[in-house]
């Protein structure tokens, strides 16, 4: 497919910016204008409407079909919330507006969105307060992160590390570097939980916190979490809940209630907002008591009048990580979302998604491998070592997933596992489509040992085969120049 | 139940055949952890919320005659945009991991890229960051792993909020971080040259700036280069259909905030940070990036690339912590940027700084206001004297009466008490701006 530069015609218009009413034409002296205009397209309304929706073609997402994807949470977006997003009310407000003196009073309606959630979030996470800032999940960690700095340095703490387990995402031991500090890497034991002892071992004077997802990305509960916590708390550590797995706890357990002093949100995951292509997302940060004078810079606060205002007076505060008050049209999606859902939905997501996840597992563990077999909570994750032995790799059963019309798991995560197929099936996904799925993956099962060759030139169906990822990294080729 | 699909009978048949009770499902989460009743309250039907927040929306002003900019401007946005980036094709999918199912948000991604160089007239960009202000962080990060320094200086001139987020990330990275005053509504050439030395990582500046003012920042390319250092420049991409690139002036990297390119200002975002630089960096650039390269049988395709600076197959050695871009508005902003396409955006640009032009022209006829910088040139936004002690009791009186004038300097910077920042967009008719200047006439 051609790129949309290739299709300019010269002199072709789509959308005229100009009006006529004025006429003072501003002459900004040439030293300060470009020499030629930006050599974008020139194409018709038409023109560009073909293209897009011929890329939209090319895209798979939770609305094309079951879309798998570990650790993501792929689960259903409801149209009313985009709806809603676009109501003038929220779609034109400018961020300055409370700013300006007198403007507060102008935006309450927004104020009174982001101080609900805030509140919704505490209950349902245990914590003591929220900020709705971070842009996304790992910008909520990395947000989390310099609280736990703040928070060391305000008591005269000499910290230097944050321990991270093996199974941990990426961003975990990103976010804790980039905030300053050393990250130790604490292994998972045999039952694929971080291993206490050798926490207990990693444990001093020197952390400043242990930071844990849970469940954790195997999608297991760890039942000695408390005491890991209390671990954590007699060296003066504090405790982090990485929330990407948090659909799985819903209204049966809350972070704040096992000891965790720190959490994010992805409203992207757990909250049903749009993950759009790779974001926006949003990741609200919420703290324990002692940490609420760290939070960014602004707070949410009320009046006695039942106003809202925003605190920037606050000495402790990290300061600003965003310009304004987050991801504000992410955050009014998951507002409204959490208010269809009320105490019930919120229970019915995790028994469904729990549900939904141990189903496909129970059917497809004589199938593939099943490196850890207790009870799974959201998702779970198999090796495609058995399949691997006959040359077909997780990565083959992916493709293959492709051209039977599923989105495939999450694959060659968490590191830990060989071959892994990480399965979160979410719990919008009806009994027939899990089906669908796992008489797929039985298939390819089959295959792998009767025709591998079959799996490995998969996919056959998509408008490309399998890219060449060498020669986009060693020639990279990152954008069309004139 | 909303958006659960299974009925009570499957899921009995469900944990039947998975030899499960329901009580089995939870049973690893030991007693003493288990949490009460949520007190959410009962759930709403979508007739009910959506009088509930239609109710909230009307709480909000949304109706005010706009002059506020600072950085987030009320531009139009044609239908075809919305339209577009509203199927759902694109905006329920996940980031692009698996690329024979996502050719659609890689090759949109990629032309966004290449809209991006061609816009600032650089030569790599990546797939966008989360928003202006995080970009320059991210900017001068990577300007201190290029040149192995950690002194940056940063004209007082760039806007305030960016100034602000740069300074909370990088307390704790053992960063000099060297503000200039700026001088006369520019950065002040003798002050960065007297601060500017062998341990300087980058030189941070934004044109226009937070003041409006236009700048050519050639000669800061040049003694950045004589010291080893990078220069860094945030811009505003619609100022880019007529004004003097970053790439012209020989910008190392050039990032911004890309709200303007066809995304509401939405109360803050979601909004977009674009970067882009000279291929000799992009090893050292954050963020994620698609490349254009073939499959087996030769055709194009695209996919993420360079992965390994990234945070999940370098973890805590990554470049950066982030994880994804801002896709869907990358996609908004290709899609808006491909509507107007050449001489769209040139004409976009001229009209807001005709009309701009027109404003300023207009409340300078008012008695006692003057022009802060007489001597400097601007694009859509300038800033006014009001011969009143207070800036902030106008703006409130303009508000009361539906105007929202611009922007009280006084908020972040010193001694300008009487200062307003103006924004004109192509949205403000010869009407409105008539009628700010006649309310302001009699608001003083």
């Amino acid at each position: 497919m051609k790129l949309i530069f290739e299709k300019s015609v010269p002199g072709r218009r789509a959308y005229r910016p100009a009006d006529d009413d004025i006429d003072a034409p501003a002459r900004i002296p040439k030293n300060f204008l470009r020499d030629r205009p930006a050599a974008l397209p020139e194409l018709s309304e038409l023109d560009v409407v073909r293209h897009f929706t011929e890329l939209s073609n090319r895209n798979f997402g939770v609305d094309t079909g079951f879309y798998p994807l570990g650790s993501c949470t792929m689960k259903y977006n409801p149209k009313v919330t985009e709806r809603i997003s676009h109501y003038p009310g929220f779609v034109h407000l400018h961020p300055l507006l409370p700013q300006l003196p007198g403007g507060e009073m102008l935006v309450q309606g927004a104020l009174a969105v982001l101080h609900d959630i805030d509140m919704m979030l505490r209950e349902i996470c245990g914590m003591a307060a929220f900020t709705m800032q971070p842009l996304a999940g790992a910008h909520g960690e990395l947000t989390g992160a310099m609280i736990i700095a703040a928070y060391h340095a305000d008591k005269g703490n000499d910290k230097t590390t944050i321990l991270i387990p093996d199974s941990a995402h990426g961003t975990n031991p990103a976010s804790a570097a980039i905030a300053g500090y050393d990250v130790q890497t604490v292994p998972s034991d045999d039952t694929g939980v971080m291993d206490i002892d050798a926490l207990a071992e990693a444990m001093n004077d020197k952390v400043a916190a242990v930071m844990l997802t849970c469940p954790n990305t195997l999608g297991l509960f760890n039942p000695r979490i408390k005491e890991l916590c209390k671990m954590a708390h007699d060296v003066d550590a504090l405790v982090y809940y990485d929330g990407a797995n948090l659909n799985a706890l819903l209204g049966r357990c809350r972070p704040g209630d096992i000891g965790f002093d720190l959490v994010h949100v992805n409203l992207h995951k757990t909250f049903a907002t749009p993950h759009g292509g790779g974001g926006p997302g949003a990741g609200p940060v919420g703290v324990c008591e002692k940490l609420i004078p760290y939070l960014p810079t602004s707070v949410i606060a009320d009046k006695p009048d039942g106003s809202y205002w925003l605190d920037y007076d606050r000495p402790k505060s990290i300061g600003y990580i965003a310009p304004f008050y987050g991801n504000f049209a992410v955050i009014l999606k998951a507002y409204i979302y959490t208010l269809m859902l009320g105490t019930d939905g919120l229970e019915r997501v995790s028994q469904n998604a729990v549900l939904n996840a141990n189903y496909v597992k129970e059917k497809l563990k004589a199938h593939f491998d099943l490196p850890f077999g207790q009870t799974c909570k959201h998702e779970f994750v198999l090796s495609a070592s058995r399949q691997a032995k006959n040359g077909v790799r997780a990565m083959d059963i992916a493709k293959a997933l492709i051209d039977r019309g599923f989105h495939p798991p999450t694959v060659y995560f968490p590191l830990i596992v060989p071959e892994a197929m990480m399965i979160e099936p979410t719990e919008t996904e009806s009994k027939e489509t899990l089906d669908t799925f796992i008489a797929a993956m039985i298939e390819i099962a089959e295959l792998a040992q009767s025709n591998p060759e079959e799996l490995t030139g998969c996919p056959r169906t998509t408008p490309v085969g399998r890219l060449d990822e060498t020669l986009a990294a060693r020639k990279p080729d990152l954008a069309s120049l004139e | 139940m909303p958006f659960i699909a299974n009925t009570d009978k499957q899921r009995e048949q469900m944990l039947n055949e998975s030899g499960m009770s329901a009580e089995d499902l939870f049973a690893d989460i030991p007693a003493d952890l288990r949490c009460n009743r949520l007190q959410i309250g009962r759930g709403l039907s979508e007739q009910e919320v959506r009088r509930h927040m239609a109710a909230l929306s009307d709480k909000n002003a949304s109706g005010l005659i706009s002059f506020l900019g600072g950085g987030f401007y009320d531009h139009f946005v044609p239908a075809a945009v919305e339209a577009m980036a509203s199927r759902s094709e694109f905006y329920t999918a996940y980031t692009p991991y698996q690329p024979e199912a996502s050719q659609g948000t890689l090759q949109a991604i990629y032309e966004y890229q290449s809209a991006i160089c061609r816009l600032t007239e650089m030569e790599v960009a990546n797939a966008s960051l989360y928003d202006g202000g995080t970009a320059v962080y991210e900017a001068v990060m990577m300007a201190m792993r290029i040149t192995g320094r950690n002194r940056v200086i940063v004209d007082e001139a760039v806007n305030p909020v960016y100034r602000k987020i740069l300074r909370s990330y990088t307390t704790n990275l053992g960063i000099e971080f060297v503000q200039t005053s700026w001088h006369d509504g520019g950065a002040d050439r003798e002050k960065i040259a007297a601060e500017l030395n062998d341990q300087t990582a980058a030189i941070v500046v934004q044109n226009p700036n937070f003041f409006g003012c236009l700048d050519d920042f050639a000669d800061l390319a040049d003694a950045a280069h004589k010291h080893g250092a990078l220069l860094i420049v945030s811009c505003y991409p619609i100022s880019l259909g007529m004004v003097r690139t970053p790439g012209q002036m020989g910008a190392d990297i050039v990032v911004g905030e890309g709200q303007s390119l066809g995304l509401a200002l939405a109360f803050g975002g979601p909004y977009l940070g674009f970067m882009a630089t000279r291929k000799k960096f992009v090893r050292k650039m954050p963020g994620r990036v698609v490349g254009r390269t073939v499959d087996s049988e030769g055709r194009d395709g695209f996919v993420l690339t360079l992965q390994t600076r990234e945070q999940h197959i370098r973890r805590e050695k990554a470049m950066s912590n982030i994880c994804t871009n801002e896709g869907l508005c990358a996609l908004t902003a290709t899609i808006y940027l491909s509507l107007l396409g050449k001489e769209g955006l040139r004409e976009l640009a001229q009209t807001c700084a005709d009309k701009a032009n027109y404003a300023q022209k207009r409340l300078l006829e008012i008695p006692g206001v003057t022009t802060h910088f007489p001597n400097r040139w601007y694009f859509n936004e300038f800033v006014l004297r009001l011969p009143v002690a207070s800036a902030q009791r106008v703006i409130r009186r303009l508000l009361e009466r539906g105007i929202s004038a611009g922007f009280p300097l006084s908020r972040y910077y010193d001694d300008m008490e009487n200062s307003l920042l103006v924004a004109v967009t192509e949205k403000r008719t010869k009407e409105q701006i008539d009628l700010l200047a006649h309310t302001l006439e009699v608001s003083l």
